[in-house]
Parts: C-alpha cells; sequence; structure tokens
C-alpha cells in the first residue's frame, strides 16, 4: 500500500512530522517500507501562460512562444514539443532553475533566437517515467505560481508493507483511521453525497452464488465523455501512489480503490448483452481478459457474466471484450463484496495478482459498496459528465458476513499480555477502533467493525488493546516457569563432542545443501531413487540427497580447484532415504578427506592420509560415544567405495556407516584424485552406548609377552584378534599389533605380525609358568584358527 | 695449627689445594684426589705414618692431618660442583633450539559459522531452561501450515515460497512444525528450542534456498507477553553481549501467534546512529514472536484456557551475520575453506 502523505493528512493530521508520523505506523504494526519524495528536488519552476505560438525561423521542429509567467511582461522561450499551444497553462523552468538531475536552466540561443527559459514536461520534472510532449496545466492554474506549491510536490510517498491481517489498512481511510486512534484525533472523512438518478437506466443483477458474492452493486451512466483528462490533481494522487492514470474512467475507479479500499470495475455497457449474473464458471469456460491472456476458467471460480458469457473474473480482473475504450460513453460501474473465502487463492491458481484480488483475498468491508458506488458516480460525472442510473443493487443478507460479538474478559488481558488496563482505557482504544462495546459483568461484549476480518476472538481485541497501547509500554517481566528441565540422557549421542572432536582433529565444518544434482547423487549412490522436489529452483538442486556425500565431494572438488591441497571437511545433517514408502530421514555425520596426514611443516613427513587415518578418526569418534568396542567393521562393497578399501561400520549387527577409499571411478567421474577418503555415520545409531562401569584396579604388575607370528595374507587382523582374545581369556588386558611385515623373508602368500599381549591376573603375580602356558594356548590357538606359525 | 707441626704437612695443604684450584675437569680432580686421599695418597701416608710419631704427639699431629683432609675433602667437593654445575651450562647451552618455530602436529579445524551460532543460541537458552528438540525436515502440510492457523489459500502461505514434493509433502519452511509435533507428544508445560534447517524456493543476493531457524516456545498456565518479552531481552542482550542493548518490539501478524511481534535490537554496527547495515534506520529486526494462538493450541488438544504460551523464531543465518560481520548469506553454503578457517 502505497499513498501521499498529504492525502493521509486531508484525512487525519496528527501534529507529527514525517519521520515521527512514519516511526509511529511502523510500531503500531503498519510497516513503513519506504518513504520517498513525491518529486524529486528541483526549483525556480512556475505556472507560466502560453500567451503565443511561432514558427522558428530557422528550424522547423522548434516554436517560439511568448510565455507570461505572471508579471505582465511576457518571455520568449523556444520549445520543441509538438503539443505546445497558445492559451495553454504549463510549469516553466525559469532562467536559474535547477531541474532533477542537477541541470541547470541558463540564457541560451536555439538556432539563432533568445530563449528564456524551458517549458517542461512530466518526466523532465521527475514525475512520470516518460512524456510525450510538455506538462499542459489546468486553464485555472494560477500563472506565476512556483509550480511545487501549485502541485503541492513537497509531499512523501510512503510505503506500507502490510501483514494480510490488516486488508482494512489497504486504503487511505483505513490508514487515516489508525492515524486518528493512535494519536486521539479526528479523522476528516469527505463528504459523499448519494448522486440522485437521472434516469431510470438500469441493469438487472442475479446472485446464483450467494455465498461468493451477497452483494453486488450495479449502475448505469450514459454519455460520459471519454476524451475528458483526468484532473491533475487526481492523477498526481494516483501517480503518489504507484498507479499510472490510464483513463477517467479507470483512474476514478482506481481512485476510489485507494481512497475507500472498495475496488470497483466499469464495464463498457454497449459490450454487456443482457443482465448481469454473478456465478460459478463453467469448466473449460473461456475469458479473455485484460492482459490480454485468455484464461480457462474452473467451476471454482467466481464470474461476472451477462446473458452470453463471463465478462470478468470476479474480484480479479475484468475481460478484455467488455473493457472501458477510448470511445466509450456508456459504463456500467461494479461495486461488490465477494466473500474471501472464494476469492483466496483463485487469482494465484491462475497466475495473477491484482489490487484488488489482494484486497477481496484478505476482506474488504461489505458495508462500504454503496458509498463508493455513490464516490464513483460524483467524481465520474464531475470529471466527463454524463447520466447516472438508479444504483441496483442484489443482496443475499443471510450470506453477508457477519462481525462476531466477541466476550472480552477484562482478568483475561492481564493474563495474555503481562498487564492490566483500565476499564476507561479499554473503552477509549476499541470504541475509537470503531468496535462497539457493552459492559457486562466480567467485562465487555465487543463487535469489531465490519472491515476488521483479522478481529474474530477475544485474543484478537486483547492484541488491539496492546498494539495500541504500544508494545514498549508492556513491562518487561521474568516469570517463573513450571516446565521440568529436561536433561539430554548421559549416554545420548552428543552431537557437540563429535563436532569439536573433529574440529580438534583439524576438519572443517561445511554445511552443504540438502537437495543436490541428480547426475552427482546417481554416481554416489546409483541404487537409490532420491526424492525429487516438484518445483525445484534448478537442476542442480532438485533431489533429496541420500547421503551427505555428495555435497561433501562437491565441496572438495571446490576448495581443491582454488589450490588447496588438503582439504578434511565434515558435515551433519539428514539424508533421506526411501525404506519401501517410508521416508527415512536419518541424522548423519560424515567426512571426506584429502591431501597429507599433517598440514605442511617441517619435521614431518607429507605422506597423504589414507584410509587408517580415516579410521583412526572414526575410532576416535566411536569412542567418544562409547561404543567403540561395540562396532565391528566389515569388509564391503560400496558403489562410491574403492571394493577393496572398504568398510561397513555395525553395531550390534546393524549397519551404522561406511568408511572407505572413494571408488577410483567415482574419483575419475568428478575429477577428484584417488586419495580421497570417506565416511559416514548414523548418529542415530549411536546412543546408548553402556556407561562406564567400574572395576577394581589390579594390585600386581602386569606383564609383556611379544609374538611373531605368519600368516596367510588373507587372514583378517579382526580373526587373529578374536583367536587371541578367546584362547588367552581374561588374563589378556590389552592386546597390541605392532608390526605387520611383508617382504623379502616371509612367503609371499603370507604376512608376519608382530603382537604384544599385556597379561595380569587381578589375585596374584602372574608366575613365569602361567605366562607361558597363557602363551602357549594363544599359539595352538593362533595355529588351529588361522594357520599361524611362529616366526623364528 | 700448633707452631710445633711438621712443615710438610702445611706444605702438602698447600699444593693439594692449589691442585684442586688447578682441576681442569672431572678426571684431572679425581686425579688430586686420588693423589692426595687415596690409599696410597700422600696425605694417607702421612696418616699412615702417625705411628712412628711418639704416643704422645699422635692426637696432636692426627688432629692436624684430620682437618688438613676435611678441608680437602670439602674443597674437593666444591670444586666437582663447580665443574659439574660448568659441565651442565655447557650441555644445556648445546641443546638450545628455536622456540619460535612453529609446533608440529594436526592444526585445529573450525566449525562453520552457523553451527557457532547456533550452539551459542543453544546454550543460552539451555541456560534458561528451554530443552532442543528436532523434527523432520520434509513435512506434511499439516505440521507446516494447517496445525498453524495457515489454512490452504491463507495469504500468509503465497510468503513462504515453499518446495514441494509430487505427493504433496514439502520441505519445512520454518521450525514452527516442530511446534506441533512437540505439543502432540507431550503434556504441558514446556520450555523447547528447535534449532534446524528450514527451505524457501527463494535464491537471490539476500536468499538462500536453505537456512537455518531456532524456534522457541513456552506452554505454561501462566505465560504473558510480558514474560515473553523478558525471555527475549535476556537471550538478545546476551547474545550480543550487551547488557544495555535497546529492543523495540513492533506489532506484526503471524497466523500461529496472537498478539505477534517484530523484534529489532538497535543497531549493533553502528548503535543505532544509522549505517549501511541498519539501512540508516538504526535498528535490525532480528526475529518474529508472539503468544502462541488459541487456534494452534485447540488443533493439539491442549486447552487454550487452561494454558497459555509463546512462541519466537529466528534466522540463524542473519544472527551470524550481524555478530561476525559476514556481509553475504551466499558464502555460507559454498564451503570455502578461506571463509571456514575464519571462524576457528
Amino acid at each position: 500500500m502505497r499513498f501521499s502523505e498529504a492525502w493521509l493528512r486531508e484525512w487525519v493530521d496528527p501534529p507529527l512530522d514525517t519521520q515521527a508520523l512514519t516511526d509511529q505506523l511502523s510500531l503500531s504494526g503498519l510497516e513503513v517500507d519506504a518513504v520517498e519524495p513525491a518529486a524529486p528536488a528541483f526549483s525556480g519552476v512556475v505556472v507560466g501562460h502560453v500567451q503565443s505560438v511561432a514558427p522558428h525561423p530557422d528550424a522547423e521542429k522548434l516554436r517560439v512562444c511568448q510565455v507570461d509567467l505572471g508579471d505582465g511582461e511576457p518571455i520568449g522561450i523556444v520549445c520543441g514539443a509538438a503539443n505546445v499551444a497558445a492559451g495553454q497553462r504549463v510549469p516553466v523552468a525559469t532562467v536559474g532553475a535547477r531541474l532533477p538531475g542537477d541541470f541547470k536552466i541558463k540564457r541560451a540561443k536555439l538556432r539563432g533566437v533568445e530563449s528564456n527559459g524551458m517549458i517542461c514536461s512530466a518526466s523532465e520534472l521527475g514525475l512520470a517515467e516518460s512524456s510525450a510532449g510538455i506538462l499542459v496545466l489546468p486553464a485555472d492554474a494560477p500563472v506565476g505560481e512556483d509550480f511545487r506549491a501549485f502541485l503541492a510536490l513537497d509531499d512523501h510517498c510512503i510505503e506500507l508493507d502490510l501483514t494480510p491481517d490488516r486488508a482494512d489498512c489497504l486504503s487511505v481511510a483505513g490508514v487515516a483511521r489508525d492515524v486518528g486512534v493512535l494519536n486521539r484525533v479526528a479523522v476528516r472523512e469527505p463528504r459523499i453525497e448519494p448522486v440522485p438518478a437521472g434516469s431510470d437506466d438500469r441493469v438487472d443483477v442475479t446472485l446464483a452464488a450467494p455465498a461468493a458474492c451477497p452483494r453486488y452493486l450495479c449502475r448505469v451512466l450514459r454519455g460520459i465523455d471519454p476524451r475528458a483528462p483526468t484532473p491533475l490533481w487526481m492523477q498526481e494522487r494516483l501517480r503518489r501512489s504507484g498507479l499510472r492514470p490510464i483513463s477517467v474512467a479507470v483512474d476514478v475507479t482506481n481512485y476510489v480503490l485507494l481512497e475507500l479500499g472498495q475496488p470497483m470495475h466499469a464495464f463498457d455497457l454497449a459490450k454487456l448483452d443482457g443482465g448481469i449474473e454473478v456465478r460459478m464458471a463453467r469448466d473449460g469456460e473461456e475469458l479473455a481478459l485484460l492482459n490480454g491472456d485468455t484464461a480457462r476458467l474452473r467451476a471454482d471460480s467466481l464470474v461476472i457474466a451477462d446473458a452470453k458469457r463471463a465478462v470478468a473474473l470476479a474480484g480479479i480482473m475484468g475481460g478484455a471484450d467488455s473493457a472501458v475504450g477510448d470511445a466509450t460513453r456508456d459504463l456500467l460501474l461494479e461495486s461488490a463484496f465477494f466473500a474471501p473465502a472464494a476469492i483466496s487463492g483463485k487469482a494465484r491458481s491462475y497466475g495473477l495478482h491484482t489490487d484488488s484480488s489482494h484486497r477481496f483475498e484478505r476482506g474488504v468491508d461489505p458495508t462500504r459498496c454503496v458509498l463508493a458506488m455513490e464516490r464513483a458516480t460524483a467524481l465520474l460525472q464531475g470529471i466527463a459528465g454524463g447520466t447516472a442510473g438508479p444504483v441496483v443493487a442484489a443482496v443475499s443478507e443471510p450470506d453477508l458476513p457477519l462481525p462476531p460479538t466477541l466476550h472480552l474478559r477484562r482478568a483475561r488481558i492481564a493474563q495474555v499480555l503481562g498487564l492490566a488496563f483500565d476499564d476507561a482505557a479499554v473503552t477509549d482504544i476499541l470504541s475509537r477502533l470503531g468496535m462497539t462495546l457493552t459492559a457486562v459483568g466480567d467485562g465487555w461484549q465487543v463487535t469489531p467493525p465490519p472491515a476488521r476480518f483479522d478481529v474474530q476472538l477475544e485474543v484478537d481485541v486483547i492484541a488491539e488493546l496492546g498494539r495500541v497501547h504500544g508494545y514498549d509500554r508492556i513491562p518487561v517481566t521474568h516469570a517463573r516457569s513450571a516446565a521440568a528441565t529436561r536433561a539430554p540422557l548421559e549416554m545420548a549421542y552428543d552431537p557437540q563432542r563429535s563436532r569439536r572432536l573433529l574440529l580438534d582433529r583439524g576438519y572443517y565444518e561445511a554445511v552443504t545443501y540438502s537437495f543436490v544434482s541428480p547426475e552427482l547423487q546417481r554416481l554416489v549412490d546409483p541404487d537409490a531413487a532420491p526424492l525429487a522436489l516438484a518445483n525445484p529452483l534448478s537442476a542442480e538442486l532438485s533431489v533429496m540427497r541420500t547421503s551427505l556425500w555428495t555435497g561433501l565431494l562437491q565441496a572438495l572438488r571446490q576448495n581443491l580447484a582454488r589450490q588447496q591441497t588438503r582439504v578434511r571437511l565434515f558435515e551433519s545433517g539428514l539424508r533421506f532415504r526411501q525404506a519401501g514408502a517410508e521416508l527415512m530421514q536419518e541424522p548423519m555425520l560424515a567426512g571426506a578427506i584429502v591431501g597429507p596426514v599433517l598440514p605442511e611443516q617441517w619435521g614431518a613427513v607429507g605422506a597423504d592420509a589414507d584410509l587408517f587415518d580415516l579410521k583412526a578418526d572414526v575410532e576416535a569418534l566411536l569412542a567418544a560415544a562409547g561404543c567403540a568396542g561395540e562396532v565391528a567393521w566389515t569388509a564391503a562393497a560400496h558403489p562410491a567405495l574403492h571394493p577393496g578399501q572398504s568398510a561397513r561400520i555395525e553395531r550390534a549387527g546393524k549397519p551404522v556407516g561406511w568408511l572407505g577409499s572413494i571408488h577410483p571411478s567415482l574419483a575419475a567421474a568428478l575429477d577428484l584424485p584417488v586419495s580421497v577418503q570417506l565416511f559416514e555415520l548414523d548418529t542415530s545409531a549411536l546412543s546408548g552406548a553402556p556407561r562406564p562401569a567400574f572395576a577394581p584396579l589390579s594390585k600386581f604388575p602386569s606383564i609383556r609377552r611379544d609374538l611373531a607370528i605368519v600368516v596367510d595374507r588373507t587372514v583378517t587382523f579382526a580373526r587373529i584378534e578374536d583367536s587371541v582374545r578367546s584362547a588367552a581369556g581374561d588374563l589378556l588386558r590389552e592386546l597390541v599389533l605392532f608390526d605387520i611385515y611383508v617382504g623379502e623373508k616371509v612367503d609371499s602368500s603370507r604376512k608376519s605380525i608382530a603382537l604384544g599381549l599385556i597379561l595380569q591376573a587381578t589375585s596374584q603375580t602372574l608366575t613365569d609358568d602361567e605366562v607361558a602356558a597363557v602363551t602357549a594356548r594363544v599359539l595352538d590357538a593362533l595355529r588351529a584358527d588361522v594357520n599361524a606359525q611362529l616366526r623364528t | 695449627m700448633s707452631p710445633g707441626s711438621p712443615p710438610s704437612l702445611d706444605q702438602l695443604r698447600s699444593e693439594a689445594l692449589t691442585s684442586v684450584a688447578a682441576a681442569v675437569d672431572l678426571a684431572a680432580l679425581d686425579r688430586t684426589r686420588v693423589d692426595y686421599l687415596g690409599k696410597s695418597g700422600r696425605l694417607t701416608a702421612q696418616l699412615k705414618a702417625l705411628g712412628a710419631l711418639p704416643p704422645a704427639e699422635r692426637p696432636a699431629a692426627g688432629a692436624a692431618i684430620n682437618q688438613v683432609k676435611v678441608e680437602l675433602q670439602q674443597a674437593l667437593d666444591a670444586r666437582k660442583a663447580a665443574l659439574e654445575q660448568a659441565l651442565l651450562a655447557e650441555r644445556l647451552a648445546g641443546e638450545r633450539v628455536d622456540v619460535t618455530l612453529p609446533g608440529r602436529g594436526q592444526h585445529i579445524g573450525a566449525a562453520h559459522p552457523v553451527t557457532r551460532t547456533l550452539e551459542r543460541i543453544e546454550q543460552l537458552f539451555a541456560n534458561a531452561g528451554f530443552n532442543v528438540e528436532e523434527g523432520p525436515e520434509v513435512e506434511d502440510d499439516y505440521h507446516n501450515f494447517e496445525a498453524l492457523n495457515i489454512p490452504a489459500h491463507h495469504p500468509a502461505r503465497a510468503m513462504h515460497d515453499t518446495f514441494y514434493f509430487p505427493d504433496g509433502r514439502l520441505l519445512r519452511t520454518h521450525t514452527s512444525p516442530v511446534q506441533i509435533r512437540v505439543m502432540e507428544q507431550r503434556e504441558p508445560p514446556f520450555r523447547v528450542i528447535a534449532p534446524g534447517r528450514v527451505y524457501r524456493c527463494d535464491s537471490d543476493l539476500t536468499h538462500t534456498p536453505m537456512f537455518h531457524q531456532v524456534e522457541g516456545f513456552l506452554v505454561d498456565e501462566q505465560a504473558t507477553f510480558a514474560d515473553l518479552k523478558g525471555v527475549l531481552y535476556d537471550f538478545l542482550r546476551n547474545f550480543f553481549e550487551d547488557d544495555a542493548l535497546k529492543l523495540r518490539f513492533r506489532p506484526s501478524y503471524f497466523p500461529f501467534t496472537e498478539p505477534s511481534a517484530e523484534v529489532d535490537v538497535q543497531c549493533v554496527k553502528c548503535g543505532g546512529a544509522g549505517c549501511r547495515v541498519c539501512k540508516q534506520s538504526g535498528w535490525l529486526e532480528v526475529l518474529g514472536c508472539g503468544m502462541i494462538h488459541p487456534a494452534v493450541l485447540g488443533h493439539v488438544n491442549i486447552d487454550p484456557e487452561r494454558w497459555l504460551g509463546y512462541a519466537f523464531g529466528m534466522g540463524v543465518e542473519r544472527l551470524a551475520m550481524l555478530r561476525y560481520g559476514i556481509d553475504d548469506i551466499r558464502l555460507y553454503f559454498e564451503n570455502d575453506l578461506r571463509f571456514l578457517r575464519q571462524f576457528g
């Protein structure tokens, strides 16, 4: 909603300057988006009277005008506009004037003829985007008057960004009412007298869909002058409200819309066939609209129809066939109430949004139709003449919205706002807002005015009290809450702990989009069917990720392209995976690294991180969650991972994640090095690890025995470990793997494994015999289980 | 020393002390020790020679020799300590390192500024007794709109620019659906904050299609707009670490709260004087809030006569931008290490 400050002040004029007024509007919930001068700065422009126009002796397109500036001594001005004519009143930039764009007017000779100023077009004065010629002022414009004063250009355009509930402020009248309430000053409504009918000309109206349109007024206005210019004052108000003057009929209906908030429409009466029927559209019915489109209507859409066809999309846009044109002399004016429910969403469904639909879908005062009709008739007649018929009103009383009667409890006001109001304040604020109040025992019965569709409940009335009183005057209090504090469980997965751990291990945290490109998604997780958006912003962001690796790999690649050589990123967030009919939204923690184990530094080797460097990080994450001991690593294939260097991570037999080196094909497809290492954990599966349980410390020394064994290369460490642990029993405190050797001194199909067994008993010092017995058991088991030989 | 003492002892003492003082290293010193105090040392020899003296002279002579012996031993010890000290000093001097060299090992990484900000917000509300809850990001229309008093065709829907899936589900446009999910599952009273990702079909200089919000709400038998102001005053002053930070509550509209407000803080960049960040207004809009609408409580079968509540929601990217001076929202999701490193 955009309007002129001067126009508003004509309705209500509180003792506030522009800044204070607009601050007040913002702080009362009518947010001021912009305050702009009504015209750019210029000076030295006065109203002139063109006394004569003569051709320029040397230039075909120029004219030499004698212009009176009010002092009786006409001056010569050379003018290039085709529309200049003797007798006109025009804006004249005098010598010394400064026009917008810091354009200074000097005395000049144009093809040998002296020019003492410039006759201005609207665009030269910053009043229009473009102009076809000079601006011609009304014949009664006072010659010699400063042009800014004449048009009251020292005004501001105020732009409100209204919330959808405040449709009542989509008019000067509505804003004026709020300003009046806030400042406790009277609102001066213009006198709008009924225009008596000068004929019996009428068009009958049938309400075929009374719930959607319970009130429809129309009126014939015959014989207007279609060429009558819209008065400059009205053009200016429209312009300052962001509307372009078009033709008198359109300008007047727009003016009434801005002034009173009632959208109106003018039909070319000659193009209508028979009476008006307000009905639902027939499915597939076509309507050529004013904007040039043709809408294929649906049965859920309300239309205005004549005897033959739909002529307007009710409350949204008129039809092209019945539109008012340059030659239209006979009008049918419409002023109606369309129910918000009937209009809501309809404009959007046809790809439209108009000033009219904007208001009707939010709610227009159903009692204003008559006033608006009289206003429009009077304005039109005053400008363009014509004979008005009677106002034809079709009304379905039971379908008209009735403002609710609300029970406002005195005590409830303080319960909601935390501030008690005395009765006088309540009645003062609410009655100024146009609400009617009746005192009852514990409060009031309140009926909001018909324009306030947003006041439907007691709490809405309380909100109005708070708003008008001022939110800043509501105290700041600290209440105790009865709500218990619910702390996270001790062994619940702690995302902050994990994040900190990774940060401390040199990772940077990434946040990537949850929607990714289908190509990338297919490369990383070809077996999944990702959930696709119906209305993505772009193909690049169109399917929901089934793994966090998609975004991380992309970020890795972008960073490598920016000359980074060592990148370690992690992200936590949901992945979206279809499991049968169900969509699983699982919280994941994933990481991707590439480059050296350590940042480049002195005294360290620059080897690239491999799977086991990454595994240490993942093991640390699992240890921090308390479930390191419950996790198994199983060699398994994942399409994104190197088939020989990937592990499925399982906890209690349930997969909880993956770890591995990137699949060389994926690396090639993404133009990434093959040394990229990846992990992903389902963090919901990491909760509920056993709480630490104390075990007594042994008082007896531990003993270490080292074993070097040779096994087939295919034997996994997990099997060796199982074998050692089950053979050693509970005397084994710790098993250390301290070397793996393949090479010259070992058969090419075998590898040498060096193990340290740390043994300790809780009740005694182990004897040499006991240690020897355990070691022998372990060796026996290793021989039996994994065909191990003691290395000699 | 008695006048009758043999000159050889005196001489011996003097020679020995000179030799101790002259020892340049521990080996030389040890040689001196052996020379005089060893089994066949010269002072030892004098002790052995005592037997040859008349018995009456022995005690005095013995005492004299012992005195020299003690004195010599002390000199040896002192010299030894001095030599050792010098040796240590020399060794340590050789072990000097350049302490200005950088440390070795892993460098620390950095949290994403959005997460860093989220953690702070969570911490501040945890201190105030709020519990963290999360909800799904692929939501249904009911939880994202309907239950929040935003029926189909409500004009507020147009402001949300929703991403839809073909089956009618959607990406949540705000974290408010978590309000509904918590209230469906639990009995009041409760105090909850719900941080998370939200999505809107909008991308330009100042919008990204994904961003983060924190929703907070409280439902209790007593809860007022004044209490809501109290919670937000505390939070924003703590967040910006300014106990005198000015706040402004402007009436606004959200379908799920009534009364509703938008909250501005005095510009944290210019202190309210007007600058580029606050578009010369001196104020920055940072969150929306209000008293939970009775219809919302009604949707989850909480009696709005008995229970009152308030709710608030804030954009995390915006708060992080204000806190850290980030001037381009798109940087958040580019994950450029040069950007991320700044938040370590």
